[in-house]
């Protein structure tokens, strides 16, 4: 690791938990990856995703796994991507054909844009869809929109609805005996729970008034 | 001493001739080949195959020929979660069928969109397509798709095949709403 951080003296080291990580410029990302991937023998791009920061600046980082093939050694590289809504970052398909899709699905789940991607379409969602996803303002039940087919549209007369979430995300709790937990709602005044008679012990509350008690 | 009751058809009165209703003719035949169309979309479409297997062997019931062609099947076995990408095909698919036709709901995806709570996931088929049975389970044994299976036959026997030739029924909206 020594080495790379001679070579690429802009690298800063990046907190991990795991494998060595650095933040690069996005100016100087292409020269640092291809280096990388030439001179170092990181060979293989293992994934590549994004991150909404949400109120931070800038708003997006776009994070590279890198592996190597030979020393079994991985290595993470994360870039700023500033613009919001409309964040832009390089793509490295000419170095890793991989990265082809992996950015497709970055682009469609956080929007950010990959300049000098070939084919840069929606992977998951369908063409025309309005929203990304995976941003953080964009809540887990969906939002009202068009179904994708017209055929679809005129025989049924529906739209894509929010998901009834039944006052979800389901999780089990953090706290309590572990042998009672169970994934629950955790939002459960709008049902039957309140009835339960027993809801007054520390473990039958939903997780959310648990969490605000603590 | 045994006695005998005849009934039915006797050929030693009747003749070649047998007196019944339309109806029940034509329920009789439908009933008894129901033809799948099998819209494996996940999971549950191991447990279908299962079902299409010696072990449970849904052949019992006449349903063992399942059709890859919409043109040849009568009975569309949606087993899987729907996404709203896919959703369009289901349809297709569910229109290009032909008269009389039935939609069974396999597993909690099918039937409601399961724990798929999100943006991604159609909640529930019958938002799409007109669905004659849900089953239940996630996902469902063999053996509850073989009950349902056979609840759609009781449902076809009771069916006024004669009268209705086109059923245009109508789908569902989300009706689950948080109060
Ligand atoms: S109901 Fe369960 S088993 Fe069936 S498709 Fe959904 S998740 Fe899979």
């Amino acid at each position: 690791m020594k080495t790379i951080l001679e070579a690429h003296p802009y690298l800063i080291e990046r907190e991990s938990a795991d494998w060595p990580a650095f933040n690069c410029p996005q100016d100087r990302l292409m020269d640092c990856l291809q280096s990388l991937q030439e001179e170092h023998g990181f060979d293989f791009l293992a994934d590549l995703t994004a991150i909404d920061h949400f109120d931070a600046q800038p708003r997006f980082e776009v994070v590279y796994q890198l592996f190597s093939t030979e020393r079994h050694e991985y290595l993470r590289i994360a870039t700023p991507c500033g613009g919001d809504p409309d964040p832009v970052c390089p793509s490295v398909v000419p170095l890793w054909k991989t990265a082809n899709w992996h950015e497709r699905e970055a682009y469609d789940m956080f929007g950010i844009e990959f300049s000098g991607h070939p084919d840069l379409r929606r992977i998951l969602m369908w063409d025309g869809y309005p929203y990304h996803p995976l941003r953080k303002e964009f809540p887990l039940a969906g939002k009202e929109v068009e179904f994708p087919d017209e055929g679809l549209r005129e025989a049924t007369g529906k739209t894509v609805l929010p998901a009834p979430m039944m006052g979800g995300p389901f999780h089990a709790s953090q706290t309590g005996s572990m042998a009672k937990r169970e994934p629950r709602a955790d939002d459960e005044s709008w049902n039957e729970a309140r009835d339960r008679a027993d809801i007054q012990d520390e473990e039958n509350l939903p997780p959310r008034e648990l969490r605000d008690k603590h | 001493m045994t006695t005998t009751t005849e009934y039915g058809y006797n050929s030693k009165v009747e003749g070649e001739v047998i007196v019944s209703k339309a109806d029940a003719v034509i329920n009789w035949v439908r009933r008894h080949s129901v033809w799948p169309m099998p819209m494996g979309l996940a999971c549950c479409a191991i447990e279908l195959m299962a079902a299409g297997g010696s072990r449970f062997d849904i052949s019992r019931f006449g349903m063992e020929v399942m059709r890859f062609s919409p043109r040849q099947s009568d009975c569309m076995i949606v087993a899987g979660t729907v996404t709203y990408k896919m959703a369009q095909v289901v349809r297709r698919i569910y229109d290009q069928m032909a008269e009389p036709k039935w939609v069974v709901a396999m597993g909690a995806c099918a039937s409601t969109g399961g724990m798929y709570r999100s943006y991604a996931t159609l909640q529930g088929v019958d938002r799409i397509v007109p669905v004659d049975v849900y089953i239940s389970g996630c996902p469902p044994r063999p053996e509850a798709l073989l009950d349902g299976m056979m609840r759609l036959q009781d449902k076809i026997k009771t069916e006024s095949s004669t009268r209705t030739l086109l059923r245009n029924r109508p789908v569902r909206d989300l009706t689950f709403q948080k109060k």
